[in-house]
């Protein structure tokens, strides 16, 4: 047992502990220091381990799997719903009654995915389905898991909002990071949830707004249930921007964090 | 949660956690027109069993108070190809075809003679557009009825005068505010919105309402390639609300 703990000490103390040539006799000896075997074997065959002592990293594993899986389906997603949702909108570009129509915004082709409107609706009726189901192992992930409380933004977070708002915009001095998320990342990303829950009970409204009556009246009827949709995007679009840039400018680390869930030396401190 | 591990131990979990994400690049095969354009179908396809699973056969679109309806004048008119195929509205007949005990032709006065059904329903566009309207005609169930058919047919397929078709599935088609329409406002149905008969369902898109009604059919097995004008191009065939 004295020797585990010995053991113990020694991962906890590391790079720099010493406990080396103590540590080493004992665990040759000991008999309950399986764990270690490979270190034991390792010493004798490298008398000067105590130089060669690997640096350990700091990391965090920051996303687990059906994080990063729903953030990457949602992104693609959102690509594709976005530019045939614009393709879609060119068919009837205006609000409210067919006549008058209005044209409110001329959206150029190239922006737009599908080529048609039927084709545009093909890419919509398919992609909603990736959408909404990413949207709800998400969801459902993070509430079970209680991951969600590196990202939900809570009252408690309002005061951080700004002074963190200052230092990007403004050059102002950067608040001390807390955890994984600063508040305005809270408010960010907590944001998209809420954007896309919104678009996809809207986008329910509009496919079935005969089953979903109920649903349509909540918003406020038909018409406006086609503007909240819309806004839902415009939601997403102003925070796409700023997502990226923000990836951008802290680096690769950051960046490969989503894809391999590790982030080496992370900003914050536990 | 920070931990401390050895830069070999970081790249290889690293490694290990990139991979487990790699079912994900599956979607990258939606960047290939020739497998998206048959994916996108089928995720239509998908999409229209969804819905068929979602329409309840006895819930009522809304209704709406005569205050509430468009002019008559703004109800837009709305063709694929012209307003007035010219059909001679005194010989004009309905032919009933398929899996009917009483096929044959029928005219507007059978259908006319029937229980009238007026209605102010919401008609909406694919294209996103909407207009509240007044219709009025018999229940094509009512229809089916006289004329006996299968009521356990899958479809009912219909050919108009302008050359555009449609195909309904039956529970749609059955349903207490699907009607043979022929008249709008009380007046009989004009020229351009498909006298003398249109189909009227406020269940479905505008596109599923075809006008200028010439032959319908009772049937379990949809002509190939004629599911209807737009779906063949790529339209949702269920097209329901």
């Amino acid at each position: 047992m004295e020797n585990e703990e010995k053991n113990e000490e020694k991962k906890d103390t590391a790079p720099q502990a010493e406990p080396g040539p103590i540590a080493k006799s004992d665990l040759v000896e000991g008999t309950e220091a399986k764990p270690e075997t490979a270190a034991a074997e390792a010493a004798p065959i490298q008398p000067v381990a105590k130089a060669e002592e690997p640096a350990l990293v700091r990391a965090a594993y920051e996303h687990p799997l059906p994080i990063r899986i729903t953030h990457w389906v949602s992104a693609i997603s959102l690509f594709v719903l976005v530019t045939s949702g614009l393709r879609i909108f060119r068919a009837f570009p205006s609000f409210g009654p067919k006549i008058p129509e209005k044209v409110l915004l001329d959206i150029p082709k190239s922006l737009t995915l599908g080529g048609w409107l039927g084709g545009a609706l093909q890419w919509h009726f398919t992609f909603m389905w990736f959408f909404a189901a990413s949207g709800v192992v998400y969801v459902a992930y993070q509430v079970i898991s209680g991951h969600y409380r590196t990202m939900l933004f809570t009252p408690r977070d309002i005061a951080g909002v700004w002074p963190m708002a200052r230092h990007y915009f403004l050059f102002g001095p950067k608040p001390p990071a807390t955890g994984q998320y600063n508040p305005l990342q809270k408010l960010a990303y907590t944001s998209t949830v809420a954007f896309g829950a919104l678009a996809l009970l809207t986008g329910i409204v509009l496919y079935k707004p005969v089953q979903f009556s109920w649903l349509a009246f909540l918003f406020g009827g038909f018409h406006l249930t086609r503007v909240w949709h819309f806004v839902a995007m415009c939601g997403f679009l102003a925070f796409i921007p700023g997502h990226l840039i923000m990836v951008l400018l802290h680096g690769w680390a950051n960046f490969y964090s989503m894809l391999s869930g590790w982030k080496r030396e992370p900003e914050y401190q536990e | 949660m920070i931990t401390r591990l050895e830069d070999k131990d970081l790249k290889r979990q690293s490694r290990r956690q990139l991979l487990k994400l790699a079912p994900v690049a599956a979607l990258g095969v939606f960047a290939f027109p020739k497998v998206s354009d048959r994916l996108v179908a089928a995720g239509v396809r998908f999409s229209d069993w969804a819905s068929g699973g979602l329409f309840r056969s006895q819930h009522p679109a809304a209704t709406f108070s005569n205050s509430e309806v468009v002019p008559f004048e703004k109800f837009p008119y709305n063709g694929y190809d012209v307003l007035d195929p010219e059909v001679d509205l005194e010989k004009w007949t309905l032919t009933v075809e398929g899996d009917v005990q009483h096929s044959g032709e029928y005219k507007l006065a059978q259908i006319q003679a029937m229980p009238k059904v007026s209605q102010n329903t919401r008609h909406v566009c694919v294209e996103g557009w909407d207009v509240v309207g007044s219709f009025g005609g018999a229940r094509i169930s009512d229809f089916l009825t006289l004329v006996g058919a299968n009521m356990g047919a899958r479809f009912l397929e219909v050919e108009c005068a302008d050359d555009y078709y449609e195909s309904i599935d039956m529970a749609s088609v059955l349903h207490p505010q699907s009607l043979l329409c022929y008249e709008m406002y009380g007046q009989p149905l004009d020229r351009g919105h498909g006298a003398p008969l249109r189909l009227q369902m406020p269940t479905k898109l505008g596109y599923k309402q075809a006008k200028y009604l010439e032959t319908i059919r009772v049937t379990n097995v949809l002509k190939p390639g004629r599911a209807g004008y737009w779906e063949d191009q790529g339209y949702s065939w269920f097209g329901g609300l």
